[in-house]
């Protein structure tokens, strides 16, 4: 079981833009330098890559939702 | 018809700006905020504060409909846009008067008809303001694309006339090169757009950014001079001057003359700005563009004119007429602004929305620090970068750089990275120093690596 964290404090996305599907969805193979979601930080979009491999569980916090520094974004196990 | 209670529908640098000058005119301020600015400065300067919304600008400071209810809830009688967010939508317009509030910037009409490419370039034309000359319409044959290219002169840009994002651009210097680059733009033209049909217009290879600033009441107008604006990233202004030195006495006399013709004949109210292309190799100048809006960089024009922007357009927009006449206004010396962003310029300015552990602000004769901060300030990561601006004014524009260094060394955030070491680059500049610079210098400065040796320097 992993966790990963916002590197910055901003707006957490699943998803490139709202017509794409979310990065990630429950049981996908998670390589490490994956990007499983964005965050929006003053205007300039920034991405959270996996820094371990495993298999993705689940996003720990709502599409387009604030997040600070630090904050669990996603599983993986 | 007066403001008694204004309501600022905007946030940072310039809600605090937009307070200082209404409480200075007597009016009682009425301050917007989000969720996340519940603790900005302009809500502790503010005489009552209001909740929008959440931190989300659509949910908040593009909310039109939270922002109506919070200034009929708040009684008041008149709403500062500031810039940025609604300034420029004429449906906030047309709402705010529809609600029998009064809008602190020109009329709908006039921004929507400012706010087209098309019929700003046709009210330009029709005042007699020069524009970057360019074929009438679409061009469909090589032939007439050299006759067009032959008549306003060489280098000329083809571009497809159904295009944007720069595909399908192409510069001639020749009709020999034209010759041989117009089908290609053509076939590209056709092949990204499904329309061969081009434009021709004059090319501009190193322009200087000009642009004017004016004023009126819905009848007359005047001009406070000119601002150079030409050190942009990412098409983002980050050193503004007033005046442009590049620029000779007739040269400047005609292009504020040429603004406050447009001014006048679209009866501008409020504070505007009129953006132009300047061509030092022709010493020529062509109208791009007009902000209907206060701007970021207007404090360079208050430091050499004298003049509150900002108090006399809340004026105008209540019904006065301009306190003064262009013969009242003169220009003192030479000022400079820099913006201060919370970024890191050297992890190519990656956002930093820290926390403001403590702060100095720089002082002295002819030093204004325009921002938003106080000691213990978090930083919201949800607008846009910029902190805060710091201007200098001066004699002479060197005078004028010598004392940016000084202010800047003063200033001292701790708890997040600025901008400033790219302005303490930028001042130690030959070229800078110089005023040898365009629109197109900066950019190709940062790649060359300019920033890390001497932003580590300074």
């Amino acid at each position: 079981m992993s966790d990963i964290q916002s590197p910055l404090p901003g707006t957490f996305y699943h998803q490139a833009s709202p017509e794409e599907p979310p990065f990630k969805v429950k049981g996908d193979a998670v390589a490490v330098g994956d990007v499983i979601g964005l965050v929006e930080v003053m205007k300039t979009f920034i991405q959270v890559n996996a820094e371990e491999a495993g298999t993705f569980v689940q996003y720990r916090v709502g599409n387009a939702t604030p997040v600070t520094a630090g904050d669990v974004v996603a599983e993986l196990e | 018809m007066t403001i008694q209670r204004l309501f600022i529908a905007n946030r940072g640098e310039i809600a605090v700006r937009i307070i200082r000058a209404a409480q200075a005119l007597g009016i009682h301020t009425i301050q917007a905020h989000s969720e996340a600015d519940a603790d900005m400065l302009a809500v502790k300067l503010a005489d009552e504060a209001v909740l929008i919304g959440p931190a989300p600008a659509k949910d908040s400071y593009l909310n039109i409909a939270a922002i109506l209810n919070a200034a009929k809830d708040t009684g008041a009688d008149a709403i500062h846009p500031g810039y940025g967010f609604l300034s420029e939508s004429p449906t906030f317009v047309r709402a705010v008067e529809d609600a029998g509030l009064i809008f602190v910037g020109p009329s709908a009409d006039t921004i929507e008809r400012m706010g087209d490419k098309v019929a700003a370039r046709q009210a330009a034309e029709a005042a007699g303001v020069p524009v970057v000359p360019g074929s009438k319409g679409r061009v469909d044959t090589v032939a007439e694309a050299v006759a067009i290219a032959e008549e306003i002169g060489f280098p000329v840009m083809i571009k497809a006339a159904a295009g944007g994002g720069g595909r399908g651009i192409r510069v001639a210097t020749t009709a020999q090169e034209l010759k041989s680059l117009a089908p290609q733009a053509k076939a590209e033209a056709e092949a990204a757009f499904g329309d061969g049909g081009l434009y021709v217009e004059r090319a501009i290879l190193s322009p200087r950014h000009i642009e004017v600033q004016i004023l009126g009441d819905g009848e007359n107008a005047v001009h406070c001079f000119e601002r150079e604006c030409s050190l942009q990233r990412r098409r983002q202004k980050v050193w503004e001057e007033a005046g442009a030195d590049c620029l000779d006495e007739q040269t400047r006399a005609a292009l504020c003359a040429s603004a406050v013709a447009l001014a006048k004949a679209v009866n501008y109210r409020g504070a505007g700005t009129l953006e132009y292309l300047y061509d030092a190799a022709s010493n020529e100048f062509f109208f791009i563009e007009m902000n209907t809006r206060i701007q970021v960089e207007h404090p360079v024009t208050e430091m050499i004119t004298g003049v509150d922007l900002v108090a006399e357009m809340i004026k105008v927009c209540a019904g006065a007429k301009l306190s003064m006449t262009q013969d009242q206004i003169t220009r003192t010396g030479h000022a400079i602004e820099v913006r201060l962003c919370a970024e890191d310029p050297f992890m190519d300015f990656m956002p930093w929305p820290g926390q403001v552990k403590s702060l100095k602000i720089p002082t002295g004769e002819g030093v204004r620090f325009d921002h938003f901060l106080s000691e213990g300030y978090q930083i919201p990561p949800f607008y846009d970068s910029l902190l805060g601006k710091v201007i200098v004014h001066a004699e002479t524009r060197e005078a004028a750089i010598d004392k940016l260094v000084v202010a800047l060394t003063e200033l001292d955030i701790d708890g997040t990275k600025t901008t400033a070491p790219l302005h303490l680059a930028l001042a130690a500049d030959p070229d800078v120093r110089a005023g040898a610079f365009h629109t197109q210098w900066l950019e190709p400065w940062l790649e060359a690596g300019n920033l890390t040796a001497k932003g580590d320097a300074a």
